[in-house]
């Protein structure tokens, strides 16, 4: 299977590591040790929406330019659907 | 009928037509006091000891193919209760105790096979993380052997002992560890939960929970609008998807695990054994094919089939481990959906909806995990509390703190 | 036919210039070269070839090709035999070694061919219904009596001596099958300028075409297929693989095949893969594998000599062989006929064409002329144990027993489309051909040809070439339609004759899967019981488990199930073909990947020196660590540790620290970057100074600790441990790219960059002093513990220096260029001679750091937080950082947890393992007296001890309680003491001298 690296171009899928779910992660907070605080990390590190379907996730080209990827893929057919640098992402969102 | 060498004799003489068939095909009522969804090992067994042990007999199974469709079908069949860590001993030798058991109790015979299973160690390292465990399982009264390299090369004398990348140093033995016949489990179950008065409904898939104040009050299905009392969830390889019909988010990632069959062969491989230094497994089934697998596919997944990555590590590994392996030859490949918990434990508990009950996260374990899954469910759906053995497996331990991690990689749910 | 054997005077592809010689069962025989051994079997009268799974049922020859159930034997001998393997798939060769399976004593009288009456018990899933008394009988009684039985050839029992290797490919374009389609589409393709990999299965091209005597062109088949090769052959953008079966597709034009090098070989030469993997990318695949006959069902239909009808074709037209002497047909396709003609045109004339249709096949009525035919007419029973003797006729007015030694069967043809459900696609019913078409298929894969249904040949070209037009079309390669050569266009009509099975069915031996032996009658069963579904009718009945997977068996079984349950055949269900199409050896797969060479070796820059020095090596990850380095001097390796322990606590010791993990942090905000990674504050370390960090996962665990460099303001080096080093760097990125994106900071990996040794013990400053470059002076005052520079060491060669100490001495850490690293070592050992200085492993530091009460891998295990290890005091609460969130659960922070401490048993000389549990004394030990274990430990030659580190529940709070420390796996308790976690210098006085 080949990925469409941003910056390497298509590569197989060898070079890669994947770690899940996309998803935002709670923005630093000051009161850190509120139950508040704790049920938003417990929920961003722990819970998944785990669709079959279209899933955003975190890729890291290991095997090339080290860049963490977002990916949408499909967890049905593995269809790559789109692939970008998280800073692309950052811009859009 | 009751099974039994009698009765097979019998029917030898009137060509086998006494028989009848193993379980109804049923058609759902209006309404249960419970609703099991998912006809594989674990609902079925859930559904076989509310009969049994806990007298609740007006339970439907509902299952959306043909049971034993899922994981319960597509296994390594591996049975074994070598747990390190508290929450799990217990649950993992219940578990073993009922298999011991289990055919005469269901009247079927599974094939239950306590042939052993053997983890190869290559470091100090992993030998001292083996003797832990298994001091863990003696202390809890599960049967543990560390054996040095001369015992294993007396055990499984073709491995690579000479010319390894990673030399066998030894390796733990749990004696009482085995194999079982996957499909024999599930019509075991379906049989005798069938007796006992179990609507096992097959070809009905479950499209909606529906909750009424708060509370359960039935699900949606192909077949109509089922009510009940109580449901739980019980489908390996769907627990996120059928869930979210309840509006529930799980501490899980699903991922295709392989397995592979060889060919036929003559008796080879007496025991279970695992690789230390990578990811590979292997048995061989009563009908003479190796059974065996490695790691998952690293990317979750809903496709029942394999990346030709992990196929080649299998076999690397495979090579690596038993180098008589190479001129022995893959008959069979396919994949199944592990519900990949965040800890690599599994879920056995309430939910936050009134009457809906939750088993799943099994990761590639839940075969051996079937007749403990089942009974314990079963106590809960009965009793409304935990079975002091599945105790640990509750859906808040993530924000206690009180996961249960074997292996230690934390919420990496792909590395457990 | 000649010699009393059935080879033919003339024909065939063989060469009957080139004798060769073989053995099967011990006996030698002749065949040919071109010869498969089936072939060279019939061809000397050799009937029985096996015996079945089940009943040991004397089977011969069925097919000729890969979807054999039968004629399974066991090839070559010693460490090469190879069990299960397919007689119809393998090319002759001198000297080639056979023996038939699954029979004791001999084949032709097999003691357990008795199941064979016991059938009426032995029905399907018989043993799940009894074999349950006693429970203790199944291990010991029951199943090594099935298992015995059961399997069927032999594995060598000793390793594999051949080599394999994987190969990659890419093309526009992957043709499987070179048969009349794969042929034409290769052709069009090829000429249309696309990259063609055309791959088959056989040792040359040409499919059925290779078996039959059609005309093309006015040629015969055989000569087109030749000049369509010579014509390939010059395309330098086709790539022709024969002796290659494509195996499984994956995702995204990915395809695995397995290409028999040097199978064709006694052994295969120097350098010579036995069989190569392939991993073929292509954008457009076309299937053209053709189509498998099935057989027909009806009593005893499993007798040697009873044979598919395309396979007698190839024996007699392929290989110039007869199946026998009088040989009858049974069709129910005008593909039979076509048989009856060959047979009838090579002289032998059928003893009968038996056909279940009323009348015989327009086209063929000189075939009907030349030979005694039944038409409405169907076989009823065989006779013959060893082999054919007679067959049993019923026509509508009559039942006559025809003699015949050999049957053609042909039920019509399933097209071979296992490939193209791979991913789960359901193939769907074909009322015209009454078999299952791929449907739901692969992306970018067609079928052609008998695969797409096409049999008749004029179009299976047709359907070729425009599979091929099609796939250019899609790849945008313009091109036309290639002129399709001249076929006398035929019919080929079938009508399928299912086994009609009724309830009251038991008796007869009505076989439907050979190699399973699964009969009509354990359908019938299977139905009784409930197992309907077509899933729970192949696991309950074994039907298509074999290594056939099923192709000559599984529609005839689901024909059966369809007719007990009123249901059409689609209705009753289809099951999916699993990879691979053809078994695939496991060595194959993995390639080189084997013994030493099972996964690569990192070397460290010293380990040449280390190796001069008979260092043995302890692998961590990949890493060859040097774990002592023993002297002559030394009576076994655990005096080596110590003696280089004791030299290093007294004097000055090297060790070869260049494993560890480095990452460099540079940028503005790269203070800011590691305060939030790490949970301690790296923005308070100063420049030039070392600081101590411990690093959170996410969820609030341990993930490393180690020590850090700040060389200026802007500019970290980051050591991480060994085992951990990939994982934290990429977990940095992931902080870096993911959680912070707005930080100005970037991160190098430059773990292999850099040798690195640490020199530690009181005489290591005077040993560093000369190895520096001037002015730095290397003092107490000038060059404090916790000390970072960059400097240059040996006159101008670049070096990082850091004061830094595991052992707990006073130690410094010194890097070089990774090409420096063994003259480094070198010039260490000359300049620290006179110091006494000696080089130690990672033994003699393991021990060191269990002395100091360093957590390390044993500790810090990703089950453990910062509070179990005591490192609290370390870390900075006041602000956040990765896991501070979560590291505050109250189960983390439960002073209940497991939590580190030293161990020591109140005997010096008793000793303590790693792994073993730490229990309460004077109880017998059980869960509830478990307090933890011991992470680590070792013989201390600086306490004359044994020592350990351990995690205990309560941990300090139980310092000086007396515990056990409980080994039952290797034998023995230890009486203990609870005793802190640091043994030797607790106020580490000794770094700074």
């Amino acid at each position: 299977m080949l990925i469409k690296c941003p910056y390497c171009g298509p590569r197989d899928l060898a070079e890669f590591s994947v770690a899940g779910e996309a998803k935002e992660r709670p923005k630093f907070v000051a009161d850190f040790d509120s139950p508040q605080a704790q049920t938003l990390f417990v929920d961003a590190v722990y819970f998944r929406d785990n669709p079959a379907g279209l899933h955003k996730e975190h890729w890291f080209h290991a095997a090339g330019c080290q860049a963490w990827l977002v990916v949408t893929r499909d967890t049905q057919t593995h269809a790559f659907v789109n692939v970008e640098l998280t800073r692309d992402e950052e811009r859009l969102s | 009928m009751k099974f039994s060498g009698l009765q097979l004799l019998k029917n030898a003489l009137n060509g086998q037509s006494g028989w009848a068939p193993h379980w109804r095909k049923a058609s759902p009522k209006d309404s249960y006091d419970v609703v099991i969804i998912g006809g594989g090992g674990h609902g079925l067994a859930t559904a076989y000891y509310l009969a049994k042990e806990f007298g609740i007999r007006d339970v439907a199974v509902i299952e959306k193919g043909w049971i034993g469709s899922g994981n319960a079908g597509r296994n390594t069949t591996i049975l074994r209760s070598n747990y390190m860590l508290a929450g799990n001993i217990p649950f993992y030798e219940l578990g073993m105790k009922l298999w011991e058991g289990l055919e005469q109790d269901l009247n079927y015979n599974a094939m239950v096979s306590q042939r052993g299973i053997l983890n190869l160690c290559h470091t100090d390292a992993q030998r001292d993380a083996f003797v832990r465990r298994g001091t863990a399982m003696r202390l809890n009264g599960v049967d543990a052997e560390l054996l040095d390299r001369e015992a294993v090369v007396k055990m499984v004398p073709f491995l690579d002992f000479d010319n390894a990348r990673f030399p066998i140093q030894g390796g733990l033995l749990q004696r009482r560890g085995g194999t079982a016949r996957h499909d024999a489990v599930v019509w075991g179950y379906a049989r005798a939960a069938d007796a006992r008065g179990v609507d096992i409904v097959e070809n009905c898939e479950v499209t909606g929970i529906r909750q009424e104040n708060g509370r359960i009050a039935g699900v949606e299905t192909a077949k109509g609008f089922i009510r009940a009392k109580r449901v739980a969830i019980s489908v390996a390889g769907n627990s996120s998807r059928v869930a979210a019909f309840a509006g529930l988010r799980l501490p899980m990632e699903s991922h295709v695990l392989q397995a592979f069959v060889s060919e036929s062969l003559k008796p080879l491989l007496d025991c279970v054994v695992t690789f230390g230094a990578g990811h590979f497994y292997i048995s061989q089934s009563d009908k003479g094919s190796l059974v065996f697998g490695g790691d998952l596919d690293p990317f979750p997944s809903y496709a029942q089939r394999g990346s030709l990555a992990v196929f080649s590590d299998v076999a690397e590994n495979a090579i690596a481990m038993m180098p008589l392996l190479g001129r022995l030859r893959i008959l069979r490949n396919w994949g199944g959906i592990m519900d990949m918990s965040m800890d690599g434990s599994p879920i056995i508990d309430k939910t936050p909806i009134d009457g809906l009950y939750f088993n799943g996260g099994w990761c590639y374990g839940g075969f051996k995990a079937t007749p403990a899954a089942g009974l314990c469910l079963a106590h809960l759906i009965a009793k409304e509390e935990s079975h002091p053995a599945a105790a640990a497996y509750r859906l808040d331990r993530f924000a206690t703190g009180r996961v249960i991690d074997e292996k230690g990689v934390g919420p990496s749910p792909n590395l457990h | 036919m000649s010699g009393g054997g059935f080879r033919l005077k003339v024909g065939g592809l063989i060469d009957r210039t080139r004798r060769v010689e073989f053995k099967f069962d011990g006996e030698t025989y002749q065949g040919y070269a071109g010869d498969s051994l089936a072939s060279a079997l019939l061809a000397n009268g050799i009937r029985v070839v096996g015996r079945s799974f089940k009943y040991h049922r004397p089977r011969g020859v069925l097919s000729a090709g890969s979807e054999e159930p039968n004629a399974l034997v066991e090839l070559r001998t010693g460490n090469r035999r190879e069990p299960n393997v397919k007689a119809t798939t393998v090319e002759l060769y001198p000297g080639l070694q056979a023996s038939s399976q699954n029979r004791w004593p001999s084949l032709a009288f097999d003691v357990q061919a008795l199941n064979g009456l016991l059938k009426p018990v032995f029905a399907a899933g018989f043993y799940y219904k009894t074999f349950m008394w006693p429970a203790s009988f199944w291990e010991k009684v029951y199943e090594p009596v099935i298992r015995r039985a059961a399997g069927l050839g032999r594995a060598s029992g000793s390793d594999d001596p051949d080599h394999y290797e994987r190969n990659n490919a890419h093309c526009d374009l992957l043709i499987i099958g070179a048969g009349p389609a794969g042929l034409m589409a290769a052709l069009l393709a090829g000429r249309a300028g696309a990259k063609v990999i055309l791959a088959d299965s056989d040792c040359q091209v040409g499919g059925q075409l290779l078996s039959t005597t059609e005309i093309i062109d006015g040629k015969p088949a055989a000569q087109w297929v030749d000049s369509v090769l010579l014509e390939l052959a010059a395309m330098s953008n086709v790539r022709i693989l024969t002796r290659t079966n494509v195996v499984s597709a994956y995702d995204d034009g990915v395809y695995a095949a397995v290409e028999r090098v040097a199978d064709h070989l006694p052994e295969p030469p120097p350098y010579v893969p036995r069989q190569r993997f392939w991993r073929i990318v292509c954008r457009r695949a076309i299937l053209a594998a053709g189509a498998t006959e099935r057989p027909i069902a009806f009593p005893n239909n499993d007798r040697p000599g009873i044979m598919l009808s395309t396979a007698v074709r190839t024996y007699l037209n392929r290989f110039g062989v007869a199946v026998g002497r009088r040989p009858a047909i049974y069709t129910a396709t005008d593909d039979g006929w076509q048989t009856a003609r060959d047979l009838i045109k090579a002289g032998i004339l059928p003893a009968m064409i038996i056909d279940p249709r009323p009348k015989a096949p327009i086209g063929f009525e000189d075939v009907a002329a030349s030979a005694p035919v039944s038409l409405g007419s169907r076989v009823v029973d065989t006779k013959g144990r060893m082999g054919l003797t007679t067959i049993a006729v019923k026509s509508a007015k009559d039942t006559r027993v025809v003699f015949a030694d050999a049957l053609a069967v042909s039920g019509g043809f399933n097209p071979a489309i296992q490939l193209a459900s791979h991913f789960g696609g359901r193939p769907k019913w074909s009322h015209t051909i009454h078999s299952f078409l791929a449907a739901n298929t692969i992306a970018g894969l067609e079928c052609a040809g008998a695969a797409a249904g096409v049999y008749c040949l004029a179009e299976v070209l047709r359907s070729g070439a425009e599979s091929a037009l099609a796939a250019m079309e899609a790849l945008g390669l313009s091109t036309k339609l290639t002129e399709i050569p001249f076929v006398r266009r035929t019919v080929c009509e079938s009508k399928p004759v299912w086994w009609q099975a009724s309830e009251a069915d038991h008796g007869a031996k009505v076989f439907i899967d050979f190699q399973h032996d699964v009969t009509a009658s354990d359908i019938v069963l299977a139905h009784r019981e409930g197992y309907r579904s077509v899933e729970h009718l192949k696991r309950y009945t074994t039907l298509g488990m074999a290594t056939d997977q099923g192709r000559t068996s599984n529609l005839d079984g689901l024909a059966i199930m369809a007719s007990l349950t009123g249901r059409t055949i689609p209705e009753t269900g289809v099951t999916l073909s699993r990879p691979p199409t053809v078994p695939v050896a496991l060595g194959a797969v993995a390639g080189s990947h084997k013994g030493d060479a099972f996964r690569p070796v990192r070397e460290t820059p010293i380990h040449a020196y280390a190796l001069s020095r008979g260092a043995p090596f302890v692998d961590v990850g990949q890493w060859k660590r040097p774990q002592y380095f023993p002297i002559s001097e030394d009576a076994d390796l655990k005096a080596t540790a110590a003696r280089e322990v004791k030299t290093v606590r007294s004097q000055v010791g090297v060790t070869d620290v260049s494993t560890l993990g480095k990452v460099e942090v540079e940028g503005p905000d790269a203070a800011n970057f590691l305060d939030r990674v790490c949970a301690i504050k790296a923005s308070s370390i100063k420049v030039g100074r070392c600081g101590y960090f411990a690093m959170l996962r996410e969820d609030g665990f341990l993930k490393d600790d180690g020590m850090m460099a700040r060389f200026t303001e802007d500019r970290y080096l980051v050591y991480v441990s060994t085992a951990h080093a990939a994982a934290v760097y990429r977990h940095m990125q992931f902080c870096r790219q993911i959680l912070w994106p707005e930080l100005d900071v970037n991160l190098v990996a430059v773990t292999d960059g850099w040798a690195q040794l640490a020199i530690a013990g009181p005489q290591s400053p005077r040993v560093v002093q000369e190895l520096v470059d001037p002015p730095v002076i290397i003092s107490r005052e000038k060059f404090p513990p916790l000390t970072a520079a960059e400097i240059t060491v040996c006159n101008g060669v670049t070096a990082r220096l850091c004061a830094l100490s595991f052992s707990g001495e006073r130690s410094f850490e010194l890097a070089v260029p990774a090409g420096f690293g063994e003259a480094l070592v070198r010039r260490v050992m000359e300049i620290g001679a006179p110091y006494g200085i000696v080089t130690y492993g990672s033994e003699a530091m393991g021990v060191m750091r269990i002395e100091k009460g360093h957590p390390a891998g044993g500790e810090i295990n990703g089950q453990t937080t910062a509070f179990d290890l005591g490192m609290m005091r370390a870390l900075a609460k006041d602000k956040d950082h990765v896991g501070r969130v979560l590291s505050m659960r109250p189960a983390l922070v439960d002073p209940k947890r497991a939590r580190l401490v030293g161990v020591k048993p109140r005997d010096p000389n008793n000793r303590i393992h790693g792994g073993a549990h730490i229990v309460l004394p004077d109880v017998k030990p059980s869960a509830d007296s478990d307090l933890g274990w011991v992470s680590s430990a070792c013989y201390s030659p600086t306490l004359s001890s044994w020592i350990g580190l351990a995690l205990v529940s309560g941990g300090p709070e139980r310092v000086g309680e007396t515990v056990v420390v409980h080994d039952p796996l290797r034998g023995g308790d230890v009486q203990a003491e609870i005793v802190p976690a640091c043994f030797v210098d607790p106020k580490s006085e000794r770094t700074r001298v």
